[in-house]
């Protein structure tokens, strides 16, 4: 199981404190744990990635063990740290604004 | 009087205010001396706008969008106590085609926000969005799915819109509550257009605008028109708060006549018909598009009682000094009480009230976030 930590708006909008914790299926890649995410709470639609280009927003970023993985590509397997639920993905709300 | 009391107690005034970070709820009963303020709801969440269906005065739609994380849509089932979200799928019907930027060059039509609901008149279910880029949508069960009526988009002019400062946004809907299938809506920076058939087919209503500051200033399409009100018992008779000056029509947009009269500035965002006075109407004087306050840091509103060309102002309990907010286009709402009450909301998050068609303000709620939209229900 992969966890999954959201920014503290979306928290609000999945009604969750804590971390998802979510089977994603093959390999951990962030387009995999999206698509997770998504499927299992749909009101995440949109707000991540865009819904027709599945583009990251752009003041969305995601970590991982500690790195900002929000260029790499798409399909690129993340670290066995996240896929074996040790460390958790975390989506994050850029800082942003003044 | 005995009676009109009476009603008055019997009743509830709701406001609904969308603020820069979140929703709230301000409730009264018909005296509106006394107000409740439940929220904020969403918070952190800019709320373009909040709005009741005639038809069902406990569904309420809102509008809740983030420049982190997109656009959301939530209802509620019981008059803005509970919230869910639903649909946020807006999907441009066919190819997006494009339409002019600043710089005058092509631009593809993005999905960016929702700037108005409008829920149908008698079925709760239905409600309308006019979104940026500006098209609009509909949905037939309660805000789950949309779908644009891209008729309006393709009626050939669409190219030739251009964003205004705040945006290509179709900020205003008005369904024709007497002639069925007719709907005005307007763009900044396109103008007014009508539909007569539900809005399948669309045409551009925007003869008589003159807008000086465009290329051909006399333009089928390109005035930024910030917004227009009708009277439900008159709906033939539309009137508007352009960029520049105040206009008004007598034949459902098929011309306009500026009525802007002895104002101390045509410029402003918000205008308002009274309730129960067809020819009473309520618009609020910005010095300058650049100077986006009040003229001499006066916060008035400004009556016509004759349909325009002729205002007084309205100041009482006002800020009358040092006053630089201002009122945004959908920031203005009245109830259907007896006397007329209406209602703003500022840029400094304050929203005032006046019980008695304007003639007396109180500030309602003084310290939310900047307002961006206001509307009222009345429920008996």
């Amino acid at each position: 199981m992969i966890q999954v930590v959201l920014p503290a708006h979306l928290r609000n909008l999945v009604g969750m404190q804590g971390p998802l914790v979510l089977e994603v299926a093959g390999i951990a890649t962030q387009r995999s744990i999206l698509d997770a995410v998504e499927a299992s709470h749909p009101v995440l639609r949109g707000t991540i990635r865009d819904r027709v280009t599945l583009r990251r927003r752009a003041f969305v970023r995601f970590f991982a063990c500690g790195q900002d993985v929000s260029l790499d590509p798409d399909d690129a397997p993340l670290p066995e740290a996240i896929a074996a639920g040790k460390e958790p993905f975390l989506i994050i709300g850029a800082i942003a604004g003044g | 009087m005995a009676t009109i009391l009476h009603i008055e107690e019997m009743s509830t005034v709701r406001v609904l205010v969308g603020t820069k970070k979140g929703a709230f709820v301000l409730t009264s009963d018909g005296k509106r001396k006394s107000w409740a303020v439940d929220g904020p709801f969403f918070g952190g969440w800019e709320i373009y706008h909040v709005k009741g269906s005639p038809a069902d005065p406990n569904r309420l739609y809102a509008s809740q969008s983030s420049g982190w994380f997109g656009q959301l849509i939530q209802r509620s089932n019981d008059g803005g106590k509970t919230w869910a979200p639903v649909g946020n799928a807006f999907t441009y019907g066919g190819v997006a085609g494009t339409h002019q930027w600043y710089d005058g060059t092509a631009h593809p039509w993005e999905f960016k926000r929702v700037w108005h609901l409008e829920p149908a008149l008698a079925n709760p279910e239905v409600v309308y969005a006019g979104v940026e880029d500006a098209a609009l949508f509909r949905s037939d069960d309660g805000g789950a799915t949309w779908h644009e009526l891209s008729g309006l988009r393709r009626h050939g002019s669409g190219p030739r819109w251009q964003p205004g400062a705040g945006g290509m946004c179709l900020h205003t809907i008005l369904l024709d509550p007497v002639n069925p299938g007719r709907i005005f809506i307007a763009i900044s920076a396109a103008g007014v257009f009508r539909s007569d058939d539900g809005g399948e087919t669309w045409r551009p209503i925007n003869r008589g605008l003159r807008s000086e500051h465009i290329p051909d200033p006399t333009a089928e399409v390109g005035h930024c028109v910030h917004r227009i009100a009708m009277h439900a018992s008159r709906p033939n008779v539309l009137f508007m708060q352009k960029h520049w000056d105040v206009m008004r029509s007598d034949d459902a947009g098929e011309s306009w006549r500026e009525v802007s009269g002895n104002l101390p500035s045509d410029f402003g965002f918000p205008i308002e018909v009274h309730s129960h006075e067809p020819e009473t109407i309520y618009v609020v004087p910005i010095k300058s598009d650049s100077e986006h306050y009040p003229p001499e840091g006066k916060l008035r509103v400004y009556r016509s009682t004759s349909g325009g060309n002729e205002w007084e102002a309205l100041t009482r309990g006002l800020p009358q000094q040092d006053c630089y907010v201002n009122v945004l286009r959908d920031s203005m709402a009245v109830d259907s009480l007896d006397p007329c009450g209406v209602y703003f909301g500022t840029t400094g998050g304050q929203v005032y009230a006046s019980p008695d068609g304007g003639d007396n303000w109180t500030a309602i709620v003084r310290d939310l976030p900047s307002v961006l939209s206001v509307e009222v229900q009345t429920i008996r």
